[in-house]
């Protein structure tokens, strides 16, 4: 099996290469042909593997491919752990990676970088695949470092655009805060366990609960809980958690397709994956779990009323995106990890067919992302109209739609967890619920519906994308729709996982759930029963209210609440502060430094100080030397009796 | 064992360059214009000629043992026991490697760029890498003094002659700050001889010295091996040094110079006064974290892209001296000597690869400055739209130099960040603070330089890489990649070493 | 009775005597070499002084080495004299300050 892995990671790998050093030599047709083609292998193949873990019930395949380094008794290893968590990753990731490529043949059709792109989004899919492939800390944190490389190098695609490298030098640096305290938890696991295998580790977590670590002098606190809060901060930063949240709707800046792709469906979604794989660790540590749970609620609630007032398409739905990765991340700390999982799922199809729709209705409009400038396209688009629909309902949870079976899993999860924070989570998430429909409308009913708002120009060339554009909407709006109906049973209830996901008996809140399910309709009847499908309408209703029925009432509540506004068209201010305080003050700090301590403390005083002394002690000396020879001769003679009475008075 | 290998490796760039001198006289000195083929012709073929006989030192390399390899003893000034005694092991043969590697490079990147006096040049960097492999080679003190002081005036010519407007005050300054460091090492050196009676550096290792004297040893070698790496707060000559120097001259002194210092501390400081280092290690620990992050926040704030790479390199330097001195903390914090080899290790192999990419990136500001001739960042800005090709290269090794995993600045971080934790949560963390702010200084560089809309018309005019500079870039972005993606041949060779040493300093060599 | 002592003092008189003389004049460079003879010839006091009552004649012969050293001293002295007369057009010790810093 281990040249199917290698072949799965090294086909689109072997593509980006060839496509982005020999692009001029393949020509277009060559380099979109070459790394659809790979993907759709490596894609294949994460079925074939998907089948054998999950229906086939293959064995757990753990095992190293070379040695990276060795240390003492420390083996580096570079290695792949293919269990059903990773299989599922794999087939999203290939999935959603080969739509997205199929799409760029038409999204990119004028762009000058066209074999970049498709090497670019090559060589994400490798690094992608080899993050959730590995076995260890080490292939992880390549794989983790790698997809923001690429992350990096697409938001800012389009590198004559200012805002573009502003967006991309942003992302970078926000996921290497993130970073920085993933490196660090991997250092406590790696001092505590002696491994950085993820079974040695997880084996060893004996070691991790019982050390502790004294951060504060005085304050020893439990080294398994440091080492989540730590690896948590990673998954903050990649999976766009408040505060670290504040790359993602700038990186919009990058061509949609890898919105689709990278900041929708899949890389953000990592820090989700590696939670869920930590789960044993995690499962230790109600500290780390509770902060998760809090961070993660805070996120779904605050970024998703950001949504209400964008005006860019693309942005809000980056701003669902963040909403929705709180979503899972608010299961993740109430320790229902799967309902994590089946929500990444769910989530990366219908988000990846959301923003493809919202880059074919741009590209219909020749590069018009302001919703205030279009309106009514239902008429010119009907494909995309449709597949925007059936992705829009399965966001907000409509029932039957797969968003509805894991987002609806996610609150039953958390309305049955105890654990601190549980209440403001449970709060967030269904109050979430009302503002995911309204934003989600919102956007859909100001493009397709209403008055048409753009120029003349543009709407006498407004016309349905071509067929490369509206394949992948179409492919991708039936896993969206009936994803969950297979999915929720064995995911939320069943073993699918079985033993990668490690749960102790206390927090199995989805066990509790699962006491009352018996299959997905009777879920589903369970579902109506409650208030969420119903907020959900109601969000839906108050869209349609507002900016349908009475366009006049938005404007009219925005002056009416204008400080509510002003904190929200602002982004409560996390951009203005980073900056302001943090990117000035890094600069002013290093000025002062540079200028302080170095040019005028070390150059001026120690350094030139130095020569200047030496100069003025010469200066002063000199004076000494008068020229008369009977100055010398006296010296002499008082220096001659000093250095004779010396010796005959010591004796 | 091909006995000779050393000293042919050191006294043939020795003698070509002087031959070359000598050439030059009779007739070959350039007339301004196109620089003469010959010298430089000359240049490269004995480069590469080292080149290929120092690969026999790692394919004949004797793994799996901590003894000096390749050992050449003869007697020198036998009046006062001063031998001509080489040989390397797993510390000094990487670094000799890289040596002969990246003179060629060197020479490459002066091809064109050189016209006045273009012989003496390229003489200059030959001498200069025969000395330095005499450095790293060199078992005996004298001997190693002498090279030590001797590779100075290379380095003086190099600068005081091709360097730019403020050359004679950076020279200056170099000189004169690492001819201050090396007395005291000297008056340590003497000594030690007089102590043990020989001037062997192995018989240095296995003397006794009581805790005040190896206090004082200490001090004496770190001010000379600080001064050389440079530590915080005796590194304010390498940026004025760097700015002035020529392309070759920065990518020589950041390469390999830099990395006498380091190899210092492993040759001499930890082997021979371990009680000292083990009292002094919360002091050159604390300096290596200053240099970390203030030099870090320093560099944020430079304006001239070779300052800016300058401050850089302290800031990775300070990986070094850190993975070397934690030992003690590792052992004081955790009972244990896991990790000890892992900062050790951590530390050589980032000596290696900031060879790698702080000369690389000193190629790019060298490919830059030919053509524009400013260094000032803000002199550019898009050059991506006319040097693609070039803007890639630049790219990769930024983003090597921000440590990102699958280049060579990953790997020692890593492993010096993972070895400090061991010792402490808050040394990893101000250590790994420069993920943010390396990658801070770095990618706004790049931000600024390399991304954007043309920004001027000199921008605009650019012609992207000479099929000559894609070599050179080439060349060292592949030991970036090698090293970044396979680092274990590296690590294996200095392992037994590392192991050897590691038990070294944790005994005691106070008397009793 | 002649001492040992006698000798001594009026050797030590003298070098006092000469080397006041060096530091009080002002005037004279010809006076200085005059005061370094002197100096010599206290020298040469003692050796003679200690030869006698040590009973070895080693001192005398250090006295003719010292005479004869004088004697080529004074010569050069005085040649050294005429050229920086005939240079500065002044023996004057107060203007000769040329070793100045």
């Amino acid at each position: 099996m281990e040249s199917v892995y290698l072949a799965i990671v090294l086909a689109p790998l072997l593509a980006a290469i060839v496509a982005g050093l020999f692009g001029r030599v393949i020509g277009r047709t060559g380099a979109h042909l070459l790394t659809i083609g790979a993907v759709a292998l490596a894609c294949a193949l994460s079925l074939l593997v998907f089948k054998q873990q999950v229906i086939d019930g293959a064995e757990v395949f753990n095992q190293a491919i070379y040695t990276w380094a060795v240390i003492g008794d420390l083996r580096m290893e570079v290695g792949f752990l293919i269990d059903p968590l990773s299989a599922l990753m794999m087939v999203v990731v290939t999935s959603v990676s080969l739509m997205v490529h199929i799409y760029t043949i038409g999204y990119m059709h004028d762009d000058p970088g066209y074999q970049r792109f498709f090497s670019y989004i090559s060589l994400f899919t490798f690094a992608m695949l080899m993050l959730v492939m590995s076995n260890n800390f080490l292939q992880l944190f390549f794989g983790w470092e790698a997809v923001g490389l690429v992350s990096y190098l697409l938001i800012g695609f389009w590198y004559t655009r200012p805002t573009a490298i502003f967006a991309n030098f942003k992302a970078f640096l926000v996921n290497r805060v993130g970073d920085f305290g993933f490196l660090l938890g991997i250092a406590v696991i790696l001092m505590f366990t002696g491994s950085l295998d993820y079974y040695e580790v997880f084996e060893r977590s004996e070691a991790l609960r019982a050390a502790t670590v004294e951060v504060l002098p005085g304050s020893a606190w439990s080294a398994i809980t440091v080492a989540c809060i730590l690896l948590f901060i990673g998954a903050m930063g990649k999976s766009a958690q408040m505060p670290l949240h504040v790359w993602l709707p700038d990186s919009m800046e990058g061509p949609t397709p890898i919105s689709a792709l990278i900041h929708a469906a899949t890389m953000v979604t990592a820090g989700i994956f590696m939670l869920a794989r930590m789960s044993p660790l995690f499962e230790y540590s109600e500290v780390a779990l509770s902060l998760v749970l809090v961070i993660g609620a805070t996120t779904a609630l605050l970024t998703g009323l950001l949504g209400i007032v964008q005006n860019d398409i693309k942005r809000v739905v980056a701003y669902s995106t963040l909403s929705q990765l709180g979503y899972m991340t608010v299961a993740l700390g109430a320790s229902a990890y799967a309902a994590g999982i089946f929500h990444l799922m769910t989530h990366a199809f219908f988000k990846a067919l959301l923003f493809l729709a919202a880059g074919s209705v741009i590209v219909a409009l020749h590069h018009e992302q302001d919703m205030r400038r279009m309106g009514g396209l239902r008429r010119y688009m009907p494909i995309t109209y449709w597949t925007c629909l059936l992705g829009s309902l399965s966001l907000i949870g409509f029932p039957g739609f797969a968003g509805f079976f894991s987002k609806d899993g996610i609150i039953e999860a958390v309305s049955e967890a105890t654990r601190p924070g549980a209440g403001l989570a449970l709060f967030a998430v269904i109050a979430g619920v009302f503002i995911t429909s309204l934003y989600s409308f919102r956007m859909f009913f100001l493009v397709f519906h209403g008055q048409e708002r753009m120029d003349e120009e543009t709407r006498s060339h407004a016309h349905e994308s071509p067929w490369v554009i509206t394949l992948p909407l179409v492919l991708l709006a039936i896993p969206s729709v009936l994803v969950g109906w297979w999915a929720v049973g064995p995911m939320l209830f069943g073993d699918f996982f079985g033993s990668t996901i490690f749960l102790l008996p206390e927090n199995d809140v989805l066990g509790r759930v699962a006491e009352h399910y018996t299959s997905p309709l009777g879920f589903l009847l369970h579902g109506l029963g409650s208030v969420v499908p119903w907020l959900s309408l109601a969000g839906v209703a108050t869209a349609w209210y507002l900016y349908l029925h009475r366009p006049d009432l938005p404007g009219l509540i925005q002056s009416r609440l204008a400080p509510v506004h002003g904190l929200l068209v602002n982004k409560y201010y996390f951009d203005a502060f980073n900056e302001r305080v943090l990117a000035r003050g890094s600069v002013g700090l290093g000025q002062g430094l540079w200028r302080f301590g170095d040019v005028k403390l070390i150059d001026g005083a120690l350094v030139n100080g130095t020569a200047r002394l030496v100069s003025w002690t010469a200066a002063v000396v000199r004076h000494l030397q008068s020229g008369y020879l009977y100055h010398y001769a006296f010296a002499m003679s008082i220096g001659l009796a000093l250095v004779l009475g010396w010796i005959l008075l010591r004796g | 064992m091909m006995p000779g290998i050393l000293s042919t490796l050191i006294w043939l760039p020795v003698l070509g360059g002087l031959l070359l001198m000598l050439l030059a006289r009779g007739g070959m000195a350039s007339q301004g214009g196109a620089a003469p083929a010959l010298p430089r012709l000359f240049a490269l073929a004995v480069s590469l000629l080292v080149f290929a006989l120092s690969l026999p030192l790692y394919f004949g390399f004797e793994q799996g043992t901590s003894q000096m390899q390749f050992v050449e003893r003869l007697p020198w000034i036998e009046r006062f026991g001063v031998e001509y005694f080489l040989g390397v092991d797993g510390f000094s043969m990487p670094l000799i490697l890289l040596t002969t590697f990246l003179t060629p490079v060197i020479i490459l990147a002066g091809w064109d760029v050189i016209r006045e006096r273009a012989a003496g040049y390229f003489a200059a960097f030959l001498v200069l890498e025969g000395l330095m492999i005499g450095v790293f080679s060199a078992l005996d003190a004298v001997l190693f003094y002498v090279f030590w002081e001797a590779m100075l005036i290379p380095m003086f010519i190099i600068i005081g002659i091709w360097g730019g407007p403020r050359r004679i005050y950076a020279t200056l300054k170099f000189f004169l700050y690492t001819f201050f460091g090396s007395v005291f090492m000297l008056i340590a050196l003497v000594w030690m001889y007089l102590q043990s009676g020989s001037w062997s550096i192995l018989d240095f290792h296995a003397l006794p010295i009581g805790l005040t004297e190896q206090v004082l040893i200490f001090l004496a070698l770190l001010i000379a091996f600080a001064v050389k790496v440079p530590m915080w707060p005796v590194h304010t000559w390498l940026p004025d040094a760097h700015v002035e120097a020529p392309t070759g001259g920065s990518v020589v002194l950041a390469a390999i110079l830099l990395k006498m210092g380091g190899y210092g501390f492993v040759r001499f400081s930890l082997p021979i006064t371990p009680d000292a280092s083990a009292l002094l290690d919360t002091f050159v620990i604390a300096l290596s974290l200053i240099a970390i992050v203030y030099i870090g926040f320093v560099a944020l704030a430079q304006s001239d892209m070779k300052k800016l790479i300058a401050y850089s390199s302290i800031a990775h330097m300070g990986f070094v001296t850190l993975g070397f001195f934690i030992p003690w903390a590792i052992v004081a914090n955790s009972g244990g000597t896991d990790g000890i080899s892992l900062g050790i290790a951590g530390g050589m192999v980032q000596m290696i690869s900031h060879g790698f990419v702080s000369g690389a990136l000193f190629l790019c500001v060298g490919v830059m400055y030919d053509r524009v001739h400013s260094r000032e960042i803000g002199a550019y800005g898009g050059v991506i739209n006319t040097m693609p090709r070039f803007a890639a290269f630049m790219v990769l090794f930024a983003l090597a130099n921000a440590g990102l995993p699958g280049t060579s600045g990953f790997v020692g971080e890593f492993f010096v960040i993972l070895a400090s934790f061991k010792a402490g949560f808050w040394y990893a963390f101000l250590a790994a603070t420069t993920l943010i702010i390396g990658a801070a200084y770095t990618l706004w560089l790049v931000k600024r330089v390399i991304f954007g809309a043309v920004a001027n018309e000199q921008v605009a005019g650019l012609t992207d890489l000479s099929a000559r500079e894609f070599l050179v870039l080439m060349l060292v972005a592949a030991g970036v990649l090698w090293i970044g993606l396979w680092p274990q041949p590296l690590t294996e060779v200095m392992m037994p070493t590392i192991e050897n040493l590691v038990d070294h300093i944790l005994q005691s060599k106070v008397p009793e | 009775m002649i001492t040992l002592a006698h000798y001594l003092t009026l050797s030590a008189v003298l070098f006092a005597i000469s080397v006041a003389g060096i530091y009080l004049n002002r005037k004279n460079v010809i006076l200085l070499l005059m005061c370094i003879e002197l100096q010599l010839l206290a020298v040469n006091f003692n050796f003679i002084a200690f030869s006698r009552f040590l009973d070895d004649v080693a001192g005398q012969v250090f006295v003719f080495f010292i005479l004869t050293v004088a004697a080529a001293e004074a010569a050069i002295g005085l040649a050294i004299l005429v050229v920086l007369f005939r240079n500065r057009r002044s023996i004057n010790v107060d203007e000769l300050d040329s070793m100045k810093g």
